[in-house]
């Protein structure tokens, strides 16, 4: 537990309780982020902006967070270009199929008490576990 | 405009809470999920911060008639618990686990100048768009065997498109 940093990732998760509060309360909207993304894929009139912004925010927040502290996006994992690729395209797809991701299924969900979320969550955690110790500990860590 | 600037200010304070949470370093999410290494609990502390926070306020703002910027509330209804559901999720997790990255931290990384964050975004992005090609291909097949039978069954066959709920 060496890496452990509790008082910097409970202020983080505050801020994204606080952020998935406002998308609510202001706009009516639940704040999962591969819903809000695939959104964008089928664009229609009065559905697109507010999608759009949100995007733009998270990556304005990361133009932030590049400036104050640039170590904050280390990957620190041995990992090919195909093996992020190949990544991708699953958490992709598999955020489509099973209608959301973690933000969606394992912060709002959650505190919505959906037993579709809660189900989500532990199977991701659950499948992500497993690959992870196949990397880690039967391929040796890298990819 | 008002509800847009909302959007906007969450989407970055989302991505700030994110990057001070740790997420946006992939070897802290893969921390998290290595129960059999040297475990890093930092994400149990992020989801725990931020369910504490928003079940809190869920439950207050669920009271009010409506949004302040908005005429309805759009949440999710479904309550059942399919293959779909249980499939995608585990799909998402064993990319997630491969990655360390998910949605909201890979775009919050696009700007970092990291390769891996765009590489991973463009996957997933034509993940998304290979699920959407075939929902677009099912619901077409389901539509024509639902007129073949509707020839026969009267009007009553119109074709049932089950409603995925967003997140």
């Amino acid at each position: 537990m060496e890496n452990f940093t509790p008082i910097a990732s409970l202020i983080g998760g505050i801020l994204i309780g606080i952020s998935a509060s406002a998308m609510l309360l202001f706009n009516g909207k639940i704040a999962g982020i591969s819903g809000i993304v695939a959104g964008l894929l089928s664009p229609t009139k009065s559905d697109t902006l507010w999608r759009a912004t949100f995007v733009a925010g998270l990556v304005a927040g990361g133009l932030i967070l590049k400036l104050l502290s640039p170590q904050g996006f280390e990957i620190g994992v041995v990992r090919s270009g195909n093996a992020f690729a190949f990544a991708g395209l699953l958490v992709g797809f598999g955020a489509r199929l099973g209608s959301g991701c973690t933000s969606g299924h394992g912060v709002c969900g959650i505190s919505r008490l959906s037993m579709r979320s809660i189900v989500a969550t532990v199977t991701f955690i659950a499948t992500g576990a497993a690959a992870v110790y196949i990397v880690n500990h039967l391929l040796g860590g890298g990819l | 405009m008002k509800a847009l600037l909302i959007s906007f200010v969450s989407g970055g304070v989302f991505a700030v809470g994110l990057g001070i949470g740790g997420m946006t370093q992939p070897a802290k999410v893969i921390g998290f999920l290595d129960f059999a290494g040297s475990w890093d609990p930092s994400l149990a502390i992020v989801m725990i911060g931020a369910i504490a926070v928003h079940s809190v306020l869920y439950r207050v703002i669920r009271n009010r008639p409506s949004p302040l910027f908005s005429p309805t509330f759009s949440l999710p209804t479904r309550t059942d618990i399919d293959a779909r559901l249980v499939g995608g999720a585990a799909l998402f997790g064993v990319g997630w686990g491969l990655a360390g990255f998910c949605p909201g931290p890979a775009l919050t990384s696009l700007v970092s100048g990291n390769l891996p964050a765009v590489i991973f975004v463009v996957a997933m992005i034509a993940g998304m768009y290979l699920y959407k090609l075939i929902e677009v291909l099912r619901l077409r097949q389901a539509d024509a065997k639902n007129k073949s039978t509707a020839s026969r069954l009267v009007a009553s066959a119109s074709p049932v498109r089950r409603s995925h709920d967003d997140y």
